[in-house]
């Protein structure tokens, strides 16, 4: 396919779209139909979306609330399939979407940690002997028995990004997952994916915090309404968005140092 | 990473690529550890909890024996109708539980499906082996109850058993996929399989001898006979039930119909074309499930 061999992440013209509504009722249906009116309405969540990536670089996904940030991800996690247009990736993918991991509420810790393990494509042997290191490191002390339902949501992130981080991948996708996280629990985890990117796999990572961005990555997407809005050298990047919350109808508040308030803080 | 392929030496995939059916068994370990959840999780929360697999047959087993075979008479047209009853009971039970249970699975684990990439016939494949694990203790139920009254094991009754479970295997899991998918569009399908499931208790020779539907629609059975879950059910009888009569031959001869095994063939092969289909089918509506759960 003419893509160089190190290649990571290869995301070529790839369009998803939505629908808006899914369930109506028969009521809804018929009363629709007799007046004439559409019963669909979509929209793209990304439009004609490219671009490529090297293994080891590490991206900052940037973007509003609602810019496709989280679709982008799920099609490279490979949860969906693009409606038009290709995804390829090389190599095993961890990470979490939407802040938090596919956990079952009704097990418990431990056996979401052994379920979850397996869904990313560890062997059973494989997750007893990284155990001890996921547990230390989600710090979960005896709720490890108990129905991950009952846990916070800062423990349930937490147990899900130790998962996610002790799988031997190519590919860790981040999705905000400090957003619930307290101080210590961020430090370790800017920390820990450090570590990831300085171990030579590629590094997706989802924020708003344009410090941690700074900090984590070498180049910066931004998608805007589905599109590429910039893609390239991460100050740039960062300026490029600052540009947009800087919009008169914006929000008057200064989000550009609230954000870098959230960065600075780790 | 000892474990690991070096990333230069693995292509470049779709993400997304799950081979269907062959991947679920390409991950036998994730499959056992969903099917053990599912066992653990389908009666959470309650005291008596997987008694309840065993309960729900028994008391739908008194109910026929006593009302059908004593109080409406059936048990007069069948010798040991209560090893009738309850062979094909066990049969139409793991069909019923794989069908309902399917159906609900994907939505059931929407948690799971909307944020893991891992092949999503899992669920539905996995729902069926739960219902094939409870099997097993009533087929013992079963073979001691046969024991007792006489019955001693023959090849052509083993053959019979394993066409008419392989003939629910495959049936339920295509119906599970047909259903789970369509549950995820509309949860109307999950009631609608209730009543569905309820037509298949009914439309087998499990209450009443197949000699009852011969002699009534004489003519006409091959139609009754093309539903494959009434063919497993005969094939149940011919297994264990024919044998603990006091003549096996004469009750074959008399309450199957001719060419039982080559009926069960036929309709363990449509049973697999079913898979086939249901599989085509799930991967093309597959794409479109974590956005609408």
């Amino acid at each position: 396919m003419g893509y160089p061999s190190d290649t990571s992440i290869v995301v070529e013209d790839v369009t998803k779209t939505f629908t808006l509504r899914y369930h109506r009722t028969f009521k809804q249906v018929s009363v629709a139909l007799l007046k004439g009116r559409d019963l669909s309405d979509t929209f793209n969540a990304l439009d004609h979306v490219s671009f490529t990536v090297k293994q080891g670089e590490s991206i900052g996904l940037m973007g509003l609330n609602g810019s496709g940030k989280s679709t982008l991800l799920k099609l490279v996690n490979g949860i969906m399939k693009p409606d038009s247009g290709t995804v390829l990736t090389r190599g095993r993918i961890a990470g979490l979407i939407a802040t938090g991991a596919g956990f079952h509420p009704q097990l418990t810790g431990r056996e979401n940690v052994y379920l979850n393990a397996a869904v990313l494509g560890m062997s059973e042997r494989e997750t007893a002997r990284k155990f001890d290191d996921i547990i230390e490191f989600a710090e979960i002390g005896r709720h490890l028995d108990a129905p991950v339902g009952n846990y916070s949501s800062g423990q349930f992130a937490r147990l899900g990004f130790a998962v996610a981080v002790h799988v031997d991948s190519d590919i860790f996708l981040a999705d905000e997952v400090l957003a619930v996280g307290d101080r210590p629990f961020k430090k370790k985890c800017m920390e820990k994916m450090q570590e990831i990117r300085d171990s030579g796999r590629t590094l997706f990572y989802v924020s708003h915090a344009a410090a941690s961005v700074r900090k984590m990555c070498d180049r910066v997407i931004v998608l805007e309404n589905g599109k590429v809005g910039f893609d390239g050298a991460v100050n740039a990047g960062i300026k490029y968005l600052k540009y947009e919350d800087e919009n008169p109808d914006n929000d008057p508040d200064d989000m550009g140092d609230l954000d870098e308030e959230l960065g600075a803080d780790i | 990473m000892t474990e690991h392929v070096a990333v230069a030496e693995q292509p470049l995939v779709a993400p997304s690529a799950s081979n269907g059916l062959i991947g679920v068994f390409s991950r036998r370990y994730l499959l056992r550890l969903l099917v053990r959840r599912e066992i653990s999780a389908r009666y959470q929360g309650s005291f008596l909890g997987l008694l309840w697999s065993y309960i729900n047959p028994l008391s739908q087993f008194f109910i026929y024996w006593f009302v059908m075979g004593k109080i409406i008479g059936m048990g007069d047209r069948a010798e040991n109708y209560a090893i009738h009853v309850f062979a094909g009971l066990i049969i139409v039970h793991f069909f019923v539980e794989t069908f309902n249970a399917g159906t609900r699975s994907i939505v059931r684990n929407k948690a799971l499906v909307k944020k893991m990439a891992m092949p999503r016939e899992m669920f539905p494949v996995a729902s069926m082996l739960v219902s094939l694990f409870h099997v097993g203790p009533q087929l013992v139920i079963l073979l001691i109850a046969c024991l007792v009254t006489g019955w001693s094991p023959d090849p052509v009754g083993l053959a019979a058993a394993l066409l008419a479970l392989g003939i629910v295997m495959f049936l339920g899991t295509s119906l599970a996929l047909l259903f789970s998918t369509a549950n995820v569009f509309f949860r109307d399908f999950s009631s609608a399989v209730s009543i569905l499931t309820n037509f298949v208790r009914f439309g087998v020779p499990m209450i009443y001898p197949y000699t009852l539907v011969a002699d009534r629609f004489a003519g006409h059975t091959e139609l009754y006979l093309a539903n494959p879950i009434a063919d497993a059910v005969l094939l149940m009888q011919r297994a264990f039930w024919t044998g603990t009569t006091n003549d096996p031959a004469a009750t074959a001869l008399v309450h199957l119909p001719d060419h039982l095994l080559t009926r069960g063939a036929i309709a363990l092969g449509a049973s697999v074309v079913m898979l086939v289909i249901a599989q085509i089918v799930f991967s093309r509506l597959e794409n479109k499930i974590p956005e609408r759960l």
